[in-house]
């Protein structure tokens, strides 16, 4: 069962928490992409093993959606790393 | 030659005597004992019988190493009860398990004939012809060890957190050092220990340290924020420092017989202690031989002496400590230390002591077979001999049990040289290791480890570690080198020698697999079940590891441990549960009104998220289809009222609510006017139906949205997600008031009647209160907003009132109905009338396949708006397949043929691809014959066709027809 | 490859067993292979062994990083079906069911297989519909999954409790007699004895770092921890790390990876004959032909690689079984584990060439046990002819593309 920090609550357990996966990007605009990446931008996923960014909705509490760096081999869950660009599979 | 309780000793109440029953014989005990010790102090030694092979048994551990297992019939059947760690209860019943008559004569003793044809894996290699079905049977009624019972004892559970700074794992000597430390600078501490009383091996191995174990235990009970919890495991160690336990028969609570703690601690001490692994030899396996741990255990715990002519087999010096113990307790001892050099203090010792040193030697072979009678051994000169013997106690050496470290994936198991075994290894994280787990045998070393242990997490959380008083050196014979001697090899093929007891795994059987070439850790244990059975290998797992490393000439560390996994030691699936069941597993919810449904005798069904609704209110003598005609025919013809209460609903603020609305409906909502509603359909982003509900405008900035019952939870993450995630720039709060609102609706073609009968404070004309259009005031004294909004196809008007009014004001509905024939409306007859009307439903017509298009609601897609939720993903979808299974009517030409909801429909009702299939069916009472709904591949271009619905043999025509029965031009809805 | 019977088991019992060859060979690995599998689960593995049955493809090397059968063909609860609700997946799956009644034979290794039932509890009126709409499906294809009473329930689950104090009780049940159980590892180990025999290479212990480009960006090889090695093809069967080991190739897919977990009681005597489901409590449980009962639930809800046992959806487990088998609650729990399971967007599987030319892919199983033959089966013709098979169709990535998702209602699809 996982600790979460949530910034404006505080470290609370897991179960305040709905889980709403990988972070992915904002919604792109339709018009700027192809029909092709209109469909990956859909489905497809990093689903990266390893330290990722992951948002968690706090419903049970304050109803804020914060975004957590975690491992998703590990479940630890870290301050965002320095370069937030590419986050780092675990080999 | 026996085994029996000596006069002094044990701590067990020799003022408390208990009789039981084991395998038909009467037997006595007293309290303290546990069911091994009992049969012990009796000379019962063969207990039971191998899995496989049906070996006599006896006890070879005094604890969760050990495999015996009891069935208790009585009192509080229960069966697989661990007999070294159950205790004895007063005139129980006891049987083996997995032997027929009883453990003594056991007629599948008749397997050891075939033992040659039962090697590891044997059934992958036959049982194939003509049919494993054949076999099966038989292989299954000989598995298994106990059988439960029926009526079976259901243990009175409670799981409960708990939370602590300092978690310490063990109440040996390291854990009572690392929980005295931890304790005495104010942290609070959780001190878990299994025994009946703290204090690990100083009791078990009967050390004496000068009574600082009980003094540090008086001390811990009185220091504030300590916790001690006996007769308790640490069986999990999960993510984020939460580990379980479970507590049985828990001290402070004699009304529960087992506990599940969740426990979240900053930091941990795992002082877990250590398993000692046998020195495999040929028939290692009979009754009286144990574990050397195992005979002091029995001694110290129990008072019992578990046998007169004992011959220690070891490689350690830790025997040495076994062996003085037991010649103290007046047995012959003989121990045979495989090590050539005695050592000088340690040999004056135990000669003193009476005990016979045979330096050199190595015991090869048991002899008897219900129980040991002698061991054939071989001295450092090649001399054979035979010692005659009732006892011999085997210890190869110790293996850390740093399990629950494991188990956190922080810490790898390294092979440790000296000690041959493995130990852990880890980094600076939320736990530490002390003690045996560590690798440290010595009892003050312990001590003093677990006392260093406890300051190192105490200065990970930022206290100051004080010092405590350490016991004095008393322990001569801790494990500090082992000679490794894996196992024994026997002189003829045809003798097992076993390092598995659960499974009667054998060399013979390593071998066999290496040679088949499963030879990785993994696959040899998987191949011949090492490691599998009830002791998960706790004993036996690093000598399979040893042996497999010489046998195949790789080092032990290359060779590597299996995957430690939780639990610990085995928990009981009813701690697990708790006190959840029932009410408690599933809550439901229930609307304001469910007592007034129940007292009128409404047959309740689930909405969707828990929500309980009426289903029906049956008259006497009426089925549920029945009282659905009748209400719906009440509906058509007068007035009903149902309590829509659990449907999902939103309130929406801000000024961009209008941006919000037309991002995720497919329709335009921007120009809704203030006190005006607009259905809306809504899709997710790739292209298919999610849900669908009506948005009211209740002022400029403020809207009320509604959702089906069941996506109510998913449409508010829906439109948080979008609100805080996609779209923060825009100022819209999202707040569910689902459970704030009730409502009760009424619909028929008095509905206008009932409503002005209520004495509302506003004009509930037709003009005043259009379709789509909302009023707030008062009926008589109860606030309510009111929503026409319609679902049956018939003039509908939506009372909501804060739930504290909600009783109130259906009561006074009712009455005000009552002139017009009210009547209370399920959801089946709902169900009925929006067939008719020709709604979709989700669940039924929005399977999660289908776009707006699909289902005949083209008209409402937005031709303006540039961009929504899903709008692309549909346009792209339906270019690639234009061909679209859509909403449809059908008609069976059997008026009264009923079809089951989901019955596909196929080309000719043939057995092949389905074209469509039936999404609802009813009986309609407007047009009084069976109608139904469908989706239908290309269905708008077919109306007229006859298709044909395929349920198992039958196949059913039915004819295509616009999807609406009732109402199609909306007349009454906007009456 | 040594024929077994038992004949040949008794003969080899007069020589102590010492007679016995390795099942599959350890030979060096080489530079260069018409077809590498990347994994050697059952998918692959089955997938190795048709290639060379069905087309003569020998030259083939299973590479994987771990032991063999050791990722989710290790941790699975065993459990073979074909009850599902789009004519698609009940066609392939159903013919999976048929080869694995046969499997034994055909491999001449015994997997145990045991076809003994799936008996579904349906506890709401909404399961109802969804059952039914499957079973009716189901009826025009073949497999039976027909509707019983709660009495006839009762009668063959007699280990549970009473069923009118049950939270939900069962207002019916289903049953699906072609369900079955087999031993996972031995499924794993007989295919890979079988396509050894053939000629296809084993290569355990052996990782796949990397994949060998050409200037065209097609895959021409892998890169592993024991040397560069060259393919004509790569297949990937990674179930539960395509898309970790697909990004090396830049390929992103439609897939999330979440731990499903399971654990077994002690061994006890007989008490459950069929494999009992409980979809609207997230529950099945199930007896091991050593007596052990195998339960578990539904996935974990966070992206997981753990493999490990989350908290609170184990208890929910735990609290449903007891609720239904009040008689277990003195019974414990031997062993937890968890498996990875990478699913697709619409939770169907994915069998496919890639938009890497030379590199596909064999994932998205949710629950992969259950159609390890026809997945072996369709994915080697795929492999070797450069179609697709003509059961797994349906199963390309284009359907994504296409956003024509094959959903399967009452999965957990990520949508």
């Amino acid at each position: 069962m996982l600790q979460i920090s949530c910034p404006w609550c505080g470290l609370r357990p897991e179960g305040e928490f709905v889980c709403l996966g990988e972070a992915v990007p904002p919604r792109p605009d339709p018009a700027a992409l192809t029909a092709g990446e209109w469909a990956s931008s859909l489905a497809n996923r990093a689903n990266i093993r390893g330290l990722h960014a992951e948002r968690w909705w706090h419903v049970r509490s304050c109803g804020r959606i914060l975004t957590i760096w975690r491992d998703t081999v590990s479940h630890a869950i870290v301050p965002a790393p320095a370069s937030m660009a590419a986050p780092k599979a675990t080999p | 030659m026996t085994a029996r309780r000596l006069a002094h000793g044990g701590i067990i109440e020799r003022s408390r005597p208990l009789s039981f029953r084991f395998d038909g014989m009467d037997l006595s005990g007293f309290a303290g004992d546990t069911v091994a010790s009992a049969l012990m102090a009796n000379d019962v030694a063969l207990v039971g019988r191998s899995f496989k092979l049906h070996r006599p048994r006896g006890f070879f551990g005094a604890g969760h190493e050990d495999g015996v297992m009891v069935s208790r019939l009585s009192p509080r059947a229960a069966t697989n009860q661990l007999a070294t760690v159950t205790p004895l209860e007063k005139d129980a019943t006891y049987v083996s398990v997995s032997t027929w008559p009883n453990a003594r004569h056991d007629i599948g003793a008749a397997a050891q004939w075939f033992s040659r044809l039962l090697p590891a894996g044997f059934y992958y290699k036959t049982f194939m012809l003509p049919n494993w079905h054949l076999f099966e049977p038989f292989i299954r009624g000989a598995a298994g060890l106990g059988r439960v019972p029926d009526p079976a004892w259901e243990p009175v559970s409670e799981s409960r957190f708990g939370d602590c700074d300092v978690l310490v794992v063990g109440a040996g000597p390291a854990g009572l050092g690392a929980a005295l430390t931890a304790a005495r600078s104010g942290a609070s501490v959780m001190l878990v220990d299994d025994g009946e009383a703290p204090g690990g091996r100083l009791v078990l191995d009967g050390l004496d340290d000068g009574g600082w174990a009980s003094r540090t235990v008086a001390e811990l009970e009185t220091l504030p924020y300590v916790r001690l919890l006996r007769r308790a495991t640490v069986w999990g160690y999960h993510e984020h420092n939460l580990l379980t336990v479970i507590e049985r028969r828990p001290v402070d609570a004699p009304d529960l017989d087992l506990r599940n703690w969740k426990i979240r601690a900053r930091q941990v001490v795992i002082a877990a202690g250590a398993h000692e692994r046998p020195i495999p030899f040929v028939d290692g396996d009979r009754p009286g031989v144990m574990l050397a741990s195992a005979a002091r255990s029995f001694l110290h715990r129990h008072g019992v002496l578990a046998g007169e002519h004992a011959v220690l087999f070891a490689n350690n010096d830790s025997a040495r400590g076994a062996a003085l113990d037991l010649a103290g307790a007046g047995a012959a001892v003989t121990l045979v230390d495989i090590r050539p050099d005695p050592g000088g203090m340690a040999a004056a010792a135990l000669a003193q002591s009476g005990v016979t040193l045979i330096a050199g030697g190595c015991v090869l072979r048991a002899v008897g077979a219900k129980r040991v009678e002698a061991v054939e051994m071989r001295h450092a000169d090649g001399r054979l001999a035979t010692l005659p013997c009732d006892l011999v106690a085997v210890s190869g050496g110790w293996n850390p049990a740093f399990h629950l470290a494991s188990q956190t994936r922080e810490a790898k198991s390294v092979w440790h040289h000296e000690l041959a075994t493995f130990v852990a290894s880890h980094g600076e994280g939320r736990f530490r290791l002390a003690g045996a787990a560590r690798g440290v045998f010595e009892a003050g070393a312990c001590a003093r480890d677990g006392m260093e242990a406890g300051q190192a997490v105490l200065r990970a959380i930022g206290r100051k570690a004080p010092a405590i008083d350490l016991p004095g050196p008393d322990d001569p014979f801790a494990a500090r080198s082992v000679a490794p001697l894996w196992f024994v090899p026997p002189r003829r093929r045809r003798d097992k020698v076993f390092v598995d007891l659960s499974g009667d795994v054998t060399t013979a059987d390593l071998e066999l697999a290496l040679r088949e070439g499963y030879d990785s850790i993994e696959l040899v244990k998987r191949y011949t079940t090492a490691g599998m059975g009830v002791d998960q290998g706790k004993s036996g797992n690093v000598n399979v590891i040893g042996i497999v490393g010489a046998l195949t000439g790789q080092a032990t560390e290359l060779v590597g441990t299996t995957t430690f996994r939780p639990p610990f030691v085995p928990v009981e699936f009813g701690a697990i549960a708790g006190a959840r069941h029932k009410a408690r597993l599933y809550p439901w919810r229930h609307t304001p009104l469910a007592d007034w449904h129940l007292a009128r005798g409404a047959v309740m069904y689930e909405a969707g998220l828990r929500w309980q609704r009426p289903g029906f209110y049956p008259l006497p003598g009426e089925d549920g289809a029945a009282a659905a005609g009748r209400e719906a025919r009440a509906v058509r013809n007068g007035v009903g009222v149902y309590d829509g209460t659990p449907l999902g609903k939103f309130q929406l603020k801000g000024p961009d609510v209008g941006k919000l609305l037309d991002l995720v409906y497919i329709s335009d909502f921007g120009k809704v006017a203030v006190g005006r509603g607009k259905y809306g359909v809504m899709m997710s982003d790739d292209g298919l139906i999610m849900d669908d509900g009506v948005a009211f405008r209740l002022a400029e900035d403020r809207w009320l949205l509604h959702s089906s019952t069941g996506a109510a939870d998913r449409v508010h993450a829906h439109l948080e997600q979008i609100v805080q995630v996609h779209r923060p720039d825009w100022q819209v709060s999202v707040i569910p008031v689902t459970t704030q609102w009730a409502n009760a609706t009424l619909c028929g073609p008095c509905a206008r009647d009932v409503l002005v009968a209520l004495k509302p404070d506003f004009d509930a004309s037709r003009t005043a209160l259009p379709f789509m259009g909302m009023a707030e005031g008062h009926l008589g004294a109860i606030p309510v907003r009111v929503f026409r909004v319609s679902w049956t196809g018939e003039l509908s008007f939506e009372l909501n009132t804060p739930a504290r009014h909600a009783a109130a004001l259906w009561e006074m509905v009712m009455a005000a109905g009552a002139p017009f024939g009210i009547t209370p409306v399920g959801s089946e007859a709902n169900h009925i009338l929006r067939v008719e009307a020709g709604y979709i439903s989700t669940g039924h017509e929005v399977d999660g396949t289908a776009d707006p298009h699909d289902l005949g609601l083209g008209a409402l897609v937005s031709a303006t708006k540039p961009d929504f939720l899903g709008k692309r993903a549909m346009a792209m979808r339906r270019q690639r397949d234009p061909v679209r299974f859509e909403l449809v009517g059908l008609l069976p030409s059997d008026p009264e043929r009923f079809l089951p909801e989901g019955a596909p429909l196929t080309p000719g009702g043939d057995k092949v691809d389905q074209e469509g299939f039936v999404s609802a069916c009813v009986r309609s009472v407007t047009l009084d014959r069976v109608i139904a709904l469908g989706l239908l591949r290309a269905g708008r271009s077919r109306i007229g066709e006859t298709v044909h619905a395929r349920i198992r043999n039958d196949i059913v025509p039915l004819r295509v027809v616009a999807p609406v029965f009732h109402d199609a031009d909306r007349a009454r809805v906007r009456s | 490859m040594q024929r077994f019977s038992f004949l040949s088991l008794a003969r080899n019992a007069l020589s102590h067993h010492e007679g016995w060859h390795r099942a599959w060979r350890s030979p060096p690995l080489q530079d260069a292979y018409d077809v590498v599998i990347v994994g050697a689960g059952g998918h692959g593995l089955s997938t190795a062994y048709h290639l060379a049955k069905e087309h003569g493809v020998t030259n083939v090397a299973v590479i994987e990083k771990g032991w063999l059968g050791g990722g989710n063909t290790a941790r699975n609860t065993h459990t073979i079906r074909a009850n599902f609700l789009r004519d698609v997946s009940i066609r392939f799956h159903d013919v999976s069911v048929k080869l694995y009644e046969q499997l034994s034979r055909e491999l001449n290794y015994n997997i145990l297989f045991s076809q003994r039932s799936m008996i579904d509890l349906i506890q709401s009126w909404g399961k109802l519909r969804d059952l039914r709409r499957r079973s009716l499906a189901m009826a025009l294809h073949g497999p039976a999954y027909d509707l019983i009473s709660v009495d006839e329930v009762r009668r063959r689950i007699p280990a549970m409790g009473d069923l009118a104090g049950v939270r939900l009780p069962p207002l019916a049940g289903m049953a699906h007699p072609d369900a079955a159980m087999a031993r996972h590892d031995a499924v794993a180990w007989s295919y890979a004895r079988a396509a050894d025999a053939r000629g296809v290479e084993i290569h355990q212990h052996t990782e796949v770092t990397g994949f060998v480009r050409d200037a065209r960006g097609r895959v021409t090889g892998v890169e592993t921890s024991r040397g560069t090695v060259r393919a004509g093809q790569v297949a990937l069967a990674t179930a539960g790390n395509t898309s970790h080991v697909a990004a090396k190739a830049g390929l992103s897919l439609p897939l999330v990876t979440r731990n499903l977990q399971a654990f077994v009681s002690e061994p006890i005597k007989p008490i459950i004959d069929v494999i009992v489901n409980c979809p609207d409590v997230g529950l099945y449980v199930m007896q091991s032909d050593k007596g052990e009962l195998v339960i578990g639930g539904g996935t974990d809800p966070i992206p997981s690689y753990r493999q490990g046992c989350h908290v609170a959806t184990f208890e929910d487990v735990v609290a449903s079984l007891v609720e239904l088998f009040p008689r277990f609650k003195a019974l414990r729990m031997l062993r937890q584990w968890g498996g990875a399971i990478e699913f697709a967007y619409d939770a169907s599987p994915i069998i496919s060439k890639t938009d890497v030319e030379g590199l596909l892919v064999s994932t998205g199983w949710y629950g992969g046990f259950k159609s390890i033959p026809v997945g072996g089966l369709t994915y080697a013709h795929l492999i070797a002819t450069g179609a697709p098979h003509p059961l797994a169709e349906a199963f390309g990535l284009d359907r994504f593309t296409g956003l024509r998702f094959l959903l399967e209602a009452g999965t957990v699809a990520q949508r």
